[in-house]
């Protein structure tokens, strides 16, 4: 049943190329200059780098053109409703630990309609891949604000400017106790791989903002403003320390400048290793005989 | 001290929340069930966790007992709120035990037979004033012969975890209780009848019940979120599926509950969920996803008194309209109701047998009075059990997720299955799963997830029909009300009524034929269930020919027989 595996039994399987994991029977249709390439070209590149077998890669998504990203990789697969992704991701994780499992989707998404699950998926240490594909705009409805849009952006709905104050995908996520937090523009695949490779492989809940520019419905967060906002962290940012991490985001925001690179890395148990313990501790096995489950009943 | 043997007794014990109530019942279930009696009990308590009134009552008979009864033959009160709860339904007849001694005197009515038992002050006595339970269950025991031997056994197997000092404690005040009641004139005709034989028995409540069916039937994975009356299930499995190796997950809301077991499913596992109304009410944008993606889950729904936050800890069942059509489009599901404990075993393993079978959700509906009620049951043997898997591809030709059949079915692919890759959806797809919006693809696809579902009624037991030839007045019922109508039948002929009654599991999709043919047996028929609208009486005007009479009741109890009988005679008269 669900034994205890090793989070990566299923990497160094195939030598395959980044194009070898693009599904072949459905080609990305994004808008023409949008920032969700880069993050599918950064995912396809991890995906290469770790040889992971596409027979078990799961990639979950909900709804939002982020959300079409699993179309477009060859693995399993799971388009499933808004905002549901995380807690779908975490029910094929943890029936199957043996399986790597990668959530993508939007910030309306995940800090909007699924921000009830994020604080779960991060504390619990669900040994899975989030990547939000941040482009501070819902798109798909054709451009409304989002929980990371602009204050100031004028909007279908908001057509006489915005009135809410943004959040931070990233200080929630240190804040909830995610193990691994890192950021990146989308347009620069290369860090984009590096810590999509470094998440999967990352023992427990990986969490990874990748800032997308919306060419249709976002005329505030280009991929100019993005790629001239970023900048990479300081070689010696010490991942291990959370305050450190804090400190770092809230500066830059100060300073309209967005971090970029592994910002956070904690080593703690993810939940499928805990509950793997509690089954030995018990002495489950999927033969345990049922009779002695029934025979407590007896008056 | 003599008695006339009444082969069939009602105790009902009430008290403070916190006094020992509960025990004292279940002691007295365990007891009766050890000695071969057959039990079925019934408990109301508090939405507030402290204080309040606390009820608890134990059916005990040497003959199947198919509901809580009428009302009880025995009162036991422990305080004054539950004598002056009770006080209404004291008849001449009656006995009341109560604590005397105490912060009450009660105004006995005439031909109530009375015994007053110095419950709190000999627990004083003994230096063990959390034992006053014991004493009154002592004095319960000599006054109705409540198997002894059995309750000594019970009660020394419960406290022996707690040390050999606690077991004689209670031992004590329990052998004190039954001194003061030898000492005390009997003078009512309320005895517990002597067991025929000794079956192997199994005793359990029903939300503990589905726990144990659903381990049967090869759970590998549940998710849980509290919800009133439906925890129990959740905190069974979560003691006995880690043994079996599998996996329970507490969720952070009943979204996340009915996502995660979505998840579950899709990378191949049994997996459930179990909550009341208001979760399932969260959960219908999933379900309907459940449908289109064709994901077996099982997702069970211990009813509880509504609209909205309702009567949490009340007994009604009235989500019926949300099981079979809550949620947007046109989504199917499989819809069971259980009736007794034994159901909750059994139909839940059926549950899982269907989901697996028809990729579909499948909604067990229980109820709030089922829930906590204990029943004694023959001890299941698992090997009797017949368990379904999914139908799984074979590996030939070219894989499609949702492959046009004969029978609707499409096999699946588990994760890691070379060659299998697919997606799930909840957008419309074509049969290897990607998007498809044409009409003609629409209409394909809805007709096969629809049509696989025609066969369900030939895998369910048909609905039972209580009695032969035609009757003059016939009973459909649902749910836990069924074992109150078995028993009113019972009496009606006994009175001379020509009845039948007719009992079925199945709801969605309704067995159209069974309710037509059991319709043309009978010269009228009544349907009662408690909630307002008479939600199965709709569906069954809607889907046959039959119009029956609707009997409503929404007060948060359950019927008694006595209800159904008078209803009866009423309609007849």
């Amino acid at each position: 049943m669900n034994a205890p595996l090793q989070p990566h039994t299923h990497f160094n399987k195939v030598d395959f190329k980044p194009k070898d994991f693009k599904d072949e029977k459905t080609p990305a249709f994004w808008c023409a200059g949008c920032g969700h390439y880069g993050v599918l070209t950064g995912l396809l590149r991890a995906l290469s780098e770790l040889g992971v077998d596409p027979n078990h890669l799961v990639s979950v998504s909900g709804i939002g053109c982020s959300s079409r990203l699993p179309y477009f990789v060859n693995s399993y697969k799971m388009h499933t409703l808004h905002g549901r992704a995380g807690p779908v991701a975490t029910g094929v994780h943890l029936a199957r630990p043996d399986l790597a499992v990668v959530v993508s989707g939007g910030d309306g998404d995940g800090f909007s309609i699924g921000g009830g699950h994020m604080p779960h998926l991060a504390r619990k240490n669900i040994n899975i891949t989030y990547i939000l594909m941040d482009n501070h705009v819902y798109g798909l409805t054709k451009g409304q604000c989002s929980p990371t849009s602009r204050e100031e952006m004028k909007a279908a709905v908001t057509p006489y400017g915005g009135m809410e104050e943004p959040l931070d995908p990233i200080l929630y996520m240190l804040t909830y106790g995610a193990t691994y937090v890192g950021q990146a523009f989308a347009g620069n695949a290369k860090l984009g791989a590096k810590l999509i490779k470094e998440g999967m492989e990352h023992n427990g809940f990986a969490f990874i903002n990748l800032l997308s520019q919306c060419p249709s419905f976002n005329e505030l967060d280009t991929a100019v403003s993005f790629r001239n906002a970023c900048d990479e962290l300081d070689p010696a940012h010490d991942i291990s320390d959370l305050n450190a991490a804090m400190n770092v985001v809230t500066a830059a925001k100060k300073a309209g400048r967005i971090p970029t690179g592994l910002l956070y890395k904690a080593e703690r148990p993810a939940l499928h290793q805990r509950m793997a313990e509690l089954v030995k501790r018990v002495g489950g096995h999927k033969d345990y005989d049922l009779k002695k489950i029934i025979d407590l009943s007896r008056p | 001290m003599q008695g006339i043997t009444k082969n069939d007794l009602i105790i009902r014990i009430g008290g403070e929340g916190g006094e020992g109530v509960i025990s004292v019942g279940d002691f007295i279930t365990q007891a009766c069930a050890r000695a071969g009696l057959d039990v079925y009990t019934f408990k109301t308590f508090p939405a507030e966790i402290k204080g309040g009134y606390a009820m608890y009552q134990v059916r005990a008979s040497t003959e199947r007992v198919y509901n809580q009864g009428d009302i009880f033959d025995v009162l036991c009160a422990f305080n004054g709120e539950a004598y002056n709860m009770n006080r209404a339904f004291l008849k001449p007849g009656t006995a009341i035990v109560y604590d005397s001694p105490s912060d009450f005197t009660p105004d006995i009515p005439p031909g109530v037979h009375a015994y007053p038992i110095p419950m709190t002050q000999t627990a004083k006595e003994l230096n063990n004033p959390r034992a006053k339970n014991m004493v009154a269950m002592g004095a319960l025991s000599v006054l109705f012969n409540i198997p002894i031997e059995s309750l000594r056994e019970v009660l020394t197997t419960k406290f022996s975890r707690k040390g050999e000092e606690v077991v004689q404690g209670n031992l004590k005040a329990l052998e004190r209780g039954r001194e003061l009641a030898a000492a005390l004139k009997k003078t009512d005709p309320w005895t517990i009848g002597t067991p025929k034989s000794k079956q192997e028995v199994i005793v359990m409540s029903g939300n503990n019940a589905i726990g144990l069916g659903a381990i049967i039937a090869g759970l590998d994975f549940f998710s849980a979120y509290p919800i009133t009356p439906a925890t129990e299930v959740a905190i069974y499995v979560a003691k006995h599926l880690p043994k079996r190796g599998g996996t329970l997950i507490q969720a952070e809301d009943e979204i996340a509950s009915i996502s995660q077991v979505l998840g579950a499913s899709y990378a191949g596992k049994k997996a459930m969920t179990s909550t009341s109304g208001p979760g399932l009410s969260l959960m219908s944008e999933m379900l309907g996803m459940a449908f289109m993606a064709e994901l077996p889950c099982v997702v069970v729904d211990v009813q509880r008194g509504g609209p909205s936050t309702g009567l949490p800890t009340k007994h009604e069942q009235s989500d019926l309209f949300l099981a079979i059509h809550g949620g947007h489009g046109d989504a199917g599901r499989i819809v069971l109701s259980v009736e007794n404990v034994q159901d909750c075993i059994d139909l839940t393993v059926v549950a899982f047998n269907l989901a697996e079978k028809y990729q579909c959700p499948v909604l067990l509906l229980s109820d709030g009075s089922l829930a906590f009620s204990t029943q004694s049951v023959p001890c299941p043997n698992p090997a009797n059990y017949k368990l379904v898997e999914r139908k799984r591809w074979n590996g030939e030709g070219e894989y499609q997720r949702y492959k046009f059949t004969e029978d609707g079915i499409s096999p699946m692919a588990d994760p890691g299955t070379p060659g299998g890759l697919h997606i799930a959806t909840g957008l419309e797809h074509s049969e290897s799963g990607l998007p498809s919006y044409t009409s003609a693809n629409h209409e394909a696809m809805q007709d096969k997830r629809f049509s696989k579902l025609k066969t369900v009624v030939n895998d369910v037991a048909p609905a039972e029909v209580d009695g032969n030839g035609t009757a003059d007045l016939g009973i459909i019922a649902w749910g836990s009300t069924i074992g109150v109508v078995r028993e009113a039948l019972q009496r009606l002929r006994a009175d001379g009524y020509n009845v039948k009654g007719f009992y079925p599991k199945l709801l969605n999709p309704l067995p159209v034929q069974q309710f037509e043919d059991f319709g043309a047996s009978c010269k009228r028929l009544l349907l009662p269930e408690v909630n307002f609208l008479g939600q199965l009486a709709h569906f069954v005007r809607a889907e046959t020919s039959l119009r029956p009479e609707s009997y409503t009741i929404c007060g948060g109890m359950p019927f008694t027989p006595e209800m159904i009988v008078n209803k009866v005679k009423e309609i007849l008269a």
